[in-house]
């Protein structure tokens, strides 16, 4: 059965809209790749890519600055912050998940009723809690009041809570402790929500910019979303040397989300719809 | 004998165990400076020694602030703006995206999913790039396609700072909320359709009778979410406007109000109640949201 015209003009008008969204939605970050393969000169000449591809903006960017540097801080602030995160997350989650026990319905009410306030409103006591505790203008000012994310305990306590309890009575009666089976039996279990909770957890600290840009003075700490911004300000008409940060900064991230794509929609979406 | 008491007894404990690291940081580094950021917000200060208690002053002094009733002028335009443009365009792409004769659904999804996963900060420097005068692609575009001037100064004239910050949230967001509109569509029993056809409704009506109950829960928590993300408005305007508040003062929100009296003028007190002020607005106005749109109605939101 073939369709009529005026079906196939509404698909053919559908795909003309998808494909406007797509090129719109897309052509910057084309751009943003295309540019870091010309040099300064070309850099206006050419919309998108220049017949000579040259490498000049990934090797200033390297020579001229310690972006290597920028790099290694920024893996290792966003790496830390996801196993510290993970490890408390679903421990907590797993016990407000499967355990009855004193006090647990005034946690969750405190931790609800705290994921109302906006974040920033906390800035101001914890720059000088931080600052009283010795950690301003190092790492562990990041990581530590980051270790723990409210977010992520109701994800894993969502996902734990379909955990059938007869997995669990069963590794009871096999002699499991209660963290052998938060270990051996409740995480691999959960282990697209254990993926989707490191790329949002990653994507939060990679990408934070305002935290680190007030607790770190000494450039050698900068994360990335800092050091590129002091970057441009800097070499603010070396838009190829900017744009090669730029694109380097996104890298890590695309490559996690390539990785983790699956579980990641399924956990963002988790909380929305299930709610 | 004594293994069975040891498991019944770290069975009783385990549950405290577990939640115990989370509770000390948790109090230490989320409840604690809620409650010092209300009391700070009753002082002006000025380093870590310095603090002078001032009352509800902070507040009364904001109130009158001209430099505060632009950023919230620019904070709540930029809201306005983002649901009012945003939400639909998600939803609208969404809806085209779930037919069932589409083709290269994956690709679409992907392409307008691809700026969520680039940071603001970096999105920032990027457009920082795309809105020069002359060159960036942005000009460039408008001139091809529709015969504009291709010197705008986007990021220089106060009257286009704010659509340039508008824009390029679009951008970044609209796909981001589509996978929600997406997830919810699917959720919608496609019997129900089946039944308003037979019933002889139309594609609107069907849209109304059916969609919109369907993927309600889901648009009220995106909606409040992407109001509340707009309220936070920070660096995308603090970078794209080279770490100011651009021209004008065009560019200033919030937030940025909040970090320019508390981080750079170091008045800490002040901050708080910046803050809190932008906290309560924030509550009042999800609150207002979820009424409206009926979420508190029926328990299957």
């Amino acid at each position: 059965m073939s369709k009529s015209p005026a079906v196939r003009l509404g698909r053919g008008f559908v795909y003309l809209i998808l494909a406007v969204g797509a090129i719109l939605t897309l052509v910057p970050l084309v751009w943003l790749v295309a540019s870091t393969t010309k040099s300064n000169d070309d850099m206006f000449h050419y919309t998108f890519f220049a017949p000579h591809f040259t490498a000049v903006n990934f090797t200033s960017l390297f020579t001229k600055m310690p972006f290597v540097n920028y790099i290694m801080n920024s893996l290792f602030v966003a790496s830390t912050t996801v196993l510290v995160q993970l490890f408390f997350s679903s421990l907590a989650g797993f016990a407000l998940a499967k355990y009855e026990f004193k006090g647990k319905r005034v946690i969750i009410v405190i931790m609800l009723s705290t994921m109302l306030i906006p974040g920033q409103v906390l800035m101001a006591p914890l720059y000088e809690l931080i600052n009283h505790l010795g950690m301003m203008d190092s790492w562990s000012g990041l990581i530590v009041p980051g270790a723990v994310s409210v977010f992520g305990i109701f994800l894993f306590r969502q996902s734990i809570m379909q955990v059938p309890n007869e997995l669990l009575q069963a590794g009871r009666i096999d002699g499991c402790s209660e963290f052998r089976i938060y270990w051996d039996i409740v995480m691999p279990v959960s282990r697209p929500m254990i993926g989707a909770f490191c790329l949002i957890s990653f994507m939060g600290s990679w990408n934070s910019f305002l935290w680190p840009q007030i607790i770190l003075h000494n450039r050698t700490l900068y994360t990335l979303p800092v050091a590129l911004n002091q970057l441009r300000d800097l070499y603010s008409n070396q838009y190829g040397t900017l744009m090669a940060g730029t694109l380097l900064s996104i890298l890590p991230v695309v490559i996690l989300f390539l990785l983790l794509q699956k579980e990641f929609v399924a956990g963002l979406t988790a909380g929305a719809v299930k709610g | 004998m004594r293994e069975a008491s040891f498991h019944r007894l770290q069975h009783r404990y385990a549950p405290y165990l577990f939640v115990s690291p989370f509770i000390i940081l948790f109090s230490v580094f989320g409840v604690y400076p809620i409650f010092k950021s209300l009391l700070l917000s009753l002082y002006i200060t000025n380093g870590p020694s310095d603090h002078v208690f001032v009352g509800l002053g902070n507040f009364k002094f904001l109130l009158g602030d001209p430099d505060f009733h632009t950023a919230v002028k620019n904070t709540v335009i930029f809201a306005l703006c983002s649901v009012f443009l945003q939400l639909p365009l998600s939803l609208g792409l969404a809806i085209l995206l779930s037919q069932k004769w589409l083709k290269g659904r994956e690709f679409f999804r992907l392409a307008f999913f691809a700026p969520q996963l680039v940071g603001q900060a970096f999105v920032a420097v990027l457009f920082g790039v795309l809105f020069v005068p002359k060159f960036g692609i942005v000009n460039q575009a408008l001139a091809a396609v529709f015969g504009m001037p291709d010197d705008t100064k986007w990021l220089q004239n106060p009257s286009l700072v704010m659509p340039a910050l508008v824009f390029t949230s679009l951008w970044m967001y609209v796909g981001f909320n589509m996978i929600y509109f997406l997830a919810a569509l699917q959720g919608v029993d496609t019997e129900l359709y089946e039944a308003a056809k037979v019933d002889g409704a139309n594609s609107w009506q069907q849209f109304l009778a059916v969609t919109v109950p369907g993927i309600r829960p889901v648009a009220v928590f995106v909606l409040v979410t992407a109001t509340i993300g707009s309220f936070q408005l920070f660096e995308l305007p603090y970078i794209l406007l080279n770490n100011s508040a651009g021209p004008n003062k065009s560019g200033l929100t919030l937030v940025m109000y909040l970090f320019q009296t508390g981080f750079v003028s170091g008045d800490l007190g002040y901050a708080s109640a910046v803050g809190w002020t932008l906290a309560i607005g924030v509550l009042v106005i999800s609150l207002f949201q979820m009424r409206i749109t009926g979420a508190w109605k029926g328990d299957n939101a």
